[in-house]
């Protein structure tokens, strides 16, 4: 076949950069989702760990 | 554990894929035959390549997870496996771009490097129903293994095939010879073969880094949870 004018073959060389670029894009919102998730369970544990320092140690038996 | 040397690793890429992008469209001369759209190549030829070389790879992690019994290297297989079928699924779709423009359909049936990247594609499709429907993590790690390592011994078999075949309507690129591309098409396809190959392992490495510190909190949630008890 002959060699398609800038134009028409523009369409496709544009085409096709736009497919790699976007998987990469989407990648990128996927790890920046995940990473926003582990964020907030961080906070979370934090949280926990938190809580579970400032809880009272239970008092012992009276030492005899 | 994983994200050692993430930060350059990701600067290096962006870089390199940027000066690629200046070299494949202000350097690299058209093509002869094919025109403007022959730039396609750019992006479609290293991407086949460095995901066919993430298949073995996934196979030789995979080995080293059934030599050691150390799961980290399960998931360095299955991560390499992952990222290769999303590239793969890139590479399927700008090669039906590609011979669109340059043969007139989406897809030729009779072209043998098409066709065996799609078994190759297909074949690696199975790996996720065989992993996710093992519950055991450590028969998971070894099932998973033994097929990575099958697979990815086929994937250079079936690339010598082709080789080997009559047929040569799609165009050589790599020959002993050194193909019969000018020197400037030349050295710009070996830097978008590098930037592709650097952002495959960035990938891999931020997808290793974010599976493992989820891991690494669900454990530390587990143990704060009986603390708590």
């Amino acid at each position: 076949m002959p060699a398609l004018p800038l134009d028409e073959a523009g369409k496709y060389v544009a085409g096709a950069y736009v497919v790699f670029f976007t998987l990469i894009v989407l990648y990128m919102a996927i790890i920046g989702a995940k990473i926003a998730r582990i964020d907030g369970e961080l906070s979370e544990l934090n949280e926990l760990a938190e809580k579970g320092e400032r809880q009272p140690e239970p008092d012992g038996e009276p030492v005899a | 554990m994983y994200s050692k040397g993430l930060k350059p690793l990701s600067i290096a890429t962006v870089v390199l894929m940027g000066a690629s992008l200046a070299l494949v469209f202000f350097y690299a001369p058209n093509d002869a035959d094919q025109g403007f759209v022959q730039k396609i190549f750019y992006v479609h030829v290293p991407l086949a390549i460095v995901a066919l070389g993430g298949f073995v790879a996934g196979g030789i992690f995979a080995i080293q997870n059934l030599r050691t019994g150390d799961r980290s290297w399960d998931a360095r297989s299955y991560v390499a496996i992952h990222m290769s079928i999303i590239f793969g699924v890139v590479v399927l779709i700008t090669g039906s771009i590609w011979a669109r423009a340059a043969w007139g359909h989406w897809w030729v049936w009779d072209e043998p490097v098409l066709v065996s990247f799609l078994v190759v594609f297909l074949l690696y499709c199975v790996y996720y129903p065989l992993r996710f429907s093992i519950e055991d993590p450590d028969r998971q790690a070894r099932y998973s293994s033994v097929f990575a390592i099958a697979a990815g011994a086929f994937v250079p078999i079936n690339f010598a095939a082709v080789r080997m075949a009559e047929a040569f309507t799609h165009p050589r690129v790599l020959s002993q010879t050194g193909g019969s591309m000018p020197g400037d098409m030349r050295m710009t396809f070996f830097v978008c073969i590098a930037a592709v190959a650097l952002l495959f392992i960035t990938m891999w490495k931020l997808e290793l880094t974010a599976k493992n510190a989820s891991m690494q909190l669900k454990r530390l949630r587990r143990r704060l949870e009986a603390e708590a008890a």
